[in-house]
């Protein structure tokens, strides 16, 4: 008589999937981890996440207990002329003011209480610079997520279904990949008022439409005659199922990675846009920052130099953030594509 | 005959430009729907503009509604739209008044919009031409070069350098080469088109009576445009041509005799040894000119044409080099990364067994297959250096569509703007076309799906 197998109670489900993501995760982590580039990225996106989220909150605050002296604020809060009653006036980014310096000698060079100075209206800079980090990011990844939802669902059904969605989805993504969507920004910033919510919708889908839905379909297309797909069809899998539940989870990888470089298309376009004075909504920028410094005549004057904290903090967070989500984007690319990984 | 000629449209390279033709009517068509539909899209209308204006009646309102066409139901506007760009009545500016000597029929002291178009895509396609050019040999060349060096200082400083020219933020990196090269050193001109003291003095220019002033620079940009066209037509087909001959000697002869041939002929022309007088410029006086750092100066009477077309190129450098310094570092990126993986291939490996010398490998087996995706990746960079050009021009002060297009944004001139966003669209789209068809030349593999 043959022995009866003892079965041990099956783990639940939700469990082994849980293990599977997380040792999935700890294999993706180590890969990227040996790219430089993408942990140099990480590193920098973290740096200005810790700048714009948990240093600008807290600023202010901080700035009262470090740099101000009790005898400072007591005068600043006597002052003849604009006397403040909290430290909040003093480093609000779009009206605050110093009473402590007077309007003359704005813009004032980095101090112990403004540690990138001021610009000629007095208001302070790191405070500009940290206010709009956090606008910035979320504008950025707002956008990036749209598109990004919209590019898989595109894509994924494209791919599918082929046929007549397939040739309508196409041709439209040649339409959007030959937009010139500044162009298009421009002229739409002069006939209504874009806000930051609305510019981060029209910026997510005019790119969700474009490449990335060539790009995801091509991928979707590999995935499509995978056995598995076959499988889940043959033990009567729906559309819908197989779309969401085998398609779109295999170009999630894909989908993050470009998810990284529109991150960096849509901070690029606020930054512009706002520069030459088309987001009225917009009261704090990076691209503002570069505006008024340079209709103050501080970049062309020839004491460029002298005045190096105008200028210098917005272009360079600008050119600092959008590399950052390039380079993790290079380094994800060495994860999510096999041809790339060093041999 | 019709057989024959329908065989050779529908064989190869004719049929895929055919297709390639209908496909992009096709898109374009697409684009100045979508256009029309998010225009209409956005509330209200242009008479919104008025409403805190007291002079301007509810009837006065209805009368300009009525005068726009904006009463008439939607179909009816979407093909007066379509009609009208076909057309190429695209409405009066609302800003811009007319400045030649008749007025026009329908504007009357109002420019029509197809009159700045017309006026200031040369100009645009003058700049991005040129850099296109410029930029996409330097960056196919140093790439080649980082990839074939790989582990090299120079692959670790260019990777880095190019990351950051890559993601710099455009206009505040403009500014910078602006302060830099025009304001600091003085060796460039700070922005515009053309340097006004030397040309208030111009009469004429070849049989062109040109005394009102603005028109003299179109007619001398024009010849520079047509030349820079045509040499680099003229050029590109003798490279073609002459890949037929035999012998390495025979084409270096023709090639290089093509070069100094058109050089030759150019020279003639901008110099003044044109048979005719199209290419004499009347002086009314004695006039300065510069170019760069150099002064020079003319009697009044007659000269050759070589100082004006020297004033355009001292004022497009720096806006040439500064598109270039942008958008080289893409080409350079890309180029590095599938050069590196074409330099593993097999073919490669039995070029070098064989004994061939180093840079022969590089150049005729490894860059000339790597190129491929470059050119793909170019396809698809055209529509948005073309988009990028908006900030170049405003910052340089450069007077092409991009300007136009920003400036009549602001200004809230809609017809304008309207016209410049569909005009920079097709003159994208016809990049596009030329990029594609270029590209079926390299990859016969494409021709024949």
């Amino acid at each position: 008589m043959q022995a009866v197998p003892t079965f041990k109670p099956a783990e639940p489900i939700w469990r082994v999937r849980l293990q599977l993501f997380w040792r999935g995760l700890k294999s993706s982590w180590a890969m990227f981890a040996e790219s430089k580039i993408g942990l140099t990225g990480l590193g920098i996106i973290i740096f200005f996440a810790f700048f714009g989220f948990v240093l600008w909150p807290i600023y202010p605050w901080l700035m009262e207990h470090i740099a101000w002296t009790p005898e400072e604020l007591e005068a600043a809060r006597n002052a003849p002329y604009g006397a403040i009653s909290s430290i909040y006036q003093v480093y609000d980014p779009v009206v605050g003011y110093d009473p402590l310096i007077p309007g003359i000698e704005n813009p004032s060079p980095p101090s112990r209480r403004h540690p990138l100075g001021t610009n000629q209206f007095g208001r302070d800079i790191l405070a500009q610079l940290m206010a709009s980090t956090s606008s910035e990011f979320m504008l950025g990844v707002l956008a990036a997520v749209i598109t990004v939802v919209i590019g898989t669902f595109i894509g994924a059904i494209t791919a599918y279904y082929g046929g007549f969605v397939d040739t309508f989805f196409m041709r439209l993504a040649d339409v959007f990949i030959l937009f010139p969507l500044v162009s298009f920004l421009i002229v739409l910033g002069s006939m209504i008022e874009l806000t930051l919510i609305k510019l981060a919708f029209v910026l997510g889908i005019l790119y969700g439409f474009g490449q990335i839905t060539v790009i995801l379909k091509s991928q979707a297309l590999a995935v499509k005659v995978k056995p598995y797909i076959e499988a889940a069809k043959v033990a009567g899998g729906g559309h819908f199922h197989v779309i969401f539940r085998h398609i779109i989870p295999n170009l999630l990888p894909l989908s993050f990675l470009y998810m990284m470089f529109n991150v960096t298309g849509a901070i690029f376009s606020e930054a512009a846009l706002s520069f030459f004075g088309l987001l009225p909504g917009i009261k704090v920028s990076w691209g503002i920052m570069i505006d008024s410094a340079h209709s103050g005549g501080y970049i062309l004057g020839g004491r460029s130099f002298q005045n190096w904290w105008l200028w210098m903090p917005p272009g360079v967070a600008i050119t600092l953030l959008c590399s950052a989500f390039y380079l993790v984007g290079r380094g994800l690319d060495e994860v999510v594509n096999p041809r790339l990984r060093k041999r | 005959m019709i057989t024959r000629i329908w065989q050779t449209l529908t064989s190869g390279m004719s049929k895929y430009i055919i297709v390639r033709l209908l496909q992009i009517i096709l898109v374009l068509y697409l684009y100045m729907t979508l256009v029309f539909i998010i225009l209409e899209a956005q509330p209200g209308d242009i008479t919104d503009i008025y409403t805190a204006n007291p002079k301007i009646t509810p009837e006065a309102k209805e009368a300009i509604k009525e005068q726009l066409g904006l009463d008439k139901p939607i179909y009816e506007r979407y093909f007066n739209y379509l009609r009208n760009f076909v057309t190429g009545h695209l409405g009066c500016s609302f800003k811009w008044g007319n400045i030649s000597p008749t007025p026009d029929p329908v504007c009357r002291e109002q420019r029509p919009t197809w009159d700045l178009i017309k006026e200031r895509l040369p100009r645009t396609v003058v700049l991005f031409l040129t850099y296109t050019i410029v930029s996409f040999y330097i960056g196919f060349f140093m790439g080649k070069l980082i990839a074939w060096r790989r582990g090299a200082v120079i692959e670790y400083l260019s990777t880095v350098v190019g990351v950051t020219l890559f993601t710099v933020f455009t206009p505040w990196f403009a500014l910078l080469l602006v302060w830099l090269f025009a304001v600091n050193f003085g060796v460039v001109p700070i922005g515009g088109f053309i340097n006004p003291d030397s040309w208030t003095n111009i009469r004429q220019v070849g049989s062109v009576d040109c005394s009102i002033g603005i028109s003299c620079s179109n007619v001398v940009f024009n010849h520079l445009l047509l030349w820079l066209g045509g040499l680099t037509l003229f050029w590109g087909i003798v490279y073609l041509w002459s890949r037929r001959l035999p012998y390495a000697w025979q084409k270096r002869a023709v090639r290089w005799g093509a070069v100094a041939l058109g050089l030759v002929l150019a020279g003639f022309f901008f110099g003044g040894g044109w048979p005719g007088e199209v290419d004499r410029v009347t002086l009314a006086r004695d006039t300065k000119f510069q170019f760069f750092i150099w002064h020079f100066e003319f009697p009044a009477g007659t000269i050759p044409l070589f100082p004006l077309a020297l004033d355009f190129v001292q004022h497009m450098a720096l806006p040439i080099l500064t598109l270039t310094l942008i958008s080289f570092a893409g080409t350079m990126l890309l180029m590095r990364n599938t050069m590196l993986e074409t330099m593993r291939e097999d073919y490669v490996m039995a070029a070098k067994a064989k004994g061939l010398p180093d840079e022969v490998v590089r150049d005729k087996h490894a860059a000339r297959n790597a190129l491929l995706p470059v050119v793909t990746s170019l396809i698809f960079a055209i529509a948005f250096s073309v988009d990028g050009g908006v900030f170049t021009e405003t910052i340089f002060s450069w007077p092409g569509m991009g300007q136009l297009l920003l400036l009549s944004a602001l200004e809230q001139d809609y017809p304008v703007a309207i016209g410049a966003l569909v005009f920079t669209g097709i003159f994208a789209l016809i990049a596009h076309l030329v990029a594609d068809i270029l590209y079926a030349f390299l990859d016969p593999r494409i021709r024949y799906d």
